[in-house]
């Protein structure tokens, strides 16, 4: 075999190898997540978290959720849209991964809004609005209060309820399934208690799709 | 010397040429499989190895490709640099160099006890170590003329 054959072929092996080697690792690690779902799946659903969408659906898509994460912001509107292809069978449970400084705060804020009925269109707003607010370094809360305000919130009960310790517990209790989970990036999702292993909003579209066709009619 | 001792020495070199080819692309996919894949970020120092074992991987593989056991010139800069911050790193990696308290936002730390890979390689040797064989390859495939 000449010199020139063995370079290509040792080239194309190692890139291969490489593919091989990730697809593998993929693999792993899928298997690996949803056995960590499957074994604490009480940790996915809680109580006291906010549900977007009918109570008698049979599709529950939780979603850990940063509201200073760009990639969450990116992934709402397409969440949105999977919502409005599903509007009887599908729900969204959001759970806190407050990850980033101020994250807390920006919770705090939709926990608020979620008191006053205005969850929905204050989490619209903050979204919408992150760029100016949620600097990762030196986030401005007073500029999501100010977005909050414009979208319908009553700020000054707003900000005494902020301080309400079960704002703080909820927050909490959400760390400690951020962590049973091994949630460790946002957004995280589930679909009836399955992760999403392949990320993006088709992948999530697709399995929303196959759980709806699943359920009886 | 024989024109048939010429061609068979270099013969030789193309493979040591070859042999620094093929540690530089196990080494780059190798980096680039923990970085991406598994996910564990580089360390600023890790980076700086990458900045100088990518190239490698390309250059020698158009070496390899033509032949041209010239490269070595080219090459072996390339090397020693990498050389020299992976040697480094070991130093600090070993604790005989004391890391510099860095604030947590600067990404982790080069002297991290996971800087390894399955859990016991540690990354900077496995890099100085590479760096090492390329340099040493780049040596064997030297021209007679150039020595």
């Amino acid at each position: 075999m000449n010199r020139r054959a063995i370079v290509v072929l040792t080239g194309v092996s190692a890139l291969a190898l490489f593919s091989g080697a990730t697809v593998f690792h993929q693999n792993e690690q899928a298997k690996r997540a949803r056995a960590i779902a499957a074994s604490r799946t009480e940790a996915l659903v809680r109580d006291h978290s906010p549900i977007i969408g009918p109570a008698s659906a049979s599709v529950t898509i939780v979603e850990f959720f940063d509201p200073s994460c760009e990639a969450c912001r990116a992934f709402y509107p397409p969440l949105k849209q999977i919502l409005a292809l599903f509007p009887n069978e599908a729900r969204l449970v959001i759970r806190y991964a407050a990850f980033h400084e101020g994250s807390d705060q920006a919770v705090k804020i939709l926990e608020a809004a979620r008191l006053q009925g205005k969850f929905e269109p204050v989490l619209a707003a903050l979204l919408e609005f992150q760029p100016e607010w949620a600097d990762h370094d030196k986030p401005d809360l007073e500029k999501a209060w100010a977005r909050a305000k414009d979208a319908g919130l009553d700020i000054e009960r707003g900000k005494r309820d902020a301080a309400r310790p079960e704002f703080q517990t909820t927050l909490e209790k959400d760390a400690v399934d951020v962590k049973a989970l091994e949630v460790t990036r946002t957004p995280t999702f589930f679909v009836n208690g399955q992760p999403l292993t392949e990320f993006g909003p088709r992948p999530l579209y697709e399995m929303v799709k196959r759980e709806v066709e699943k359920a009886p009619k | 010397m024989t024109g048939s001792d010429s061609a068979a020495s270099g013969h030789d070199r193309w493979l040591y040429l070859f042999i620094a080819w093929v540690v530089a692309v196990a080494a780059s996919l190798g980096a680039l499989f923990i970085g991406e894949v598994v996910g564990q970020a580089p360390c600023s120092l890790c980076w700086h190895q990458r900045a100088f074992m990518f190239p490698l991987a390309i250059l020698l593989a158009v070496a390899s490709f033509r032949g041209d056991t010239g490269a070595w010139l080219y090459a072996l800069p390339l090397a020693a640099i990498g050389m020299a911050i992976a040697g480094f790193h070991s130093l600090l990696y070993a604790g005989f160099i004391p890391e510099g308290i860095q604030p947590c936002s600067q990404g982790p730390s080069c002297a991290s006890a996971d800087m390894t890979i399955l859990g016991v390689l540690p990354l900077p040797y496995l890099s100085l170590a590479a760096f090492l064989a390329i340099a040493v390859a780049l040596i064997g495939s030297r021209p007679k003329a150039a020595l």
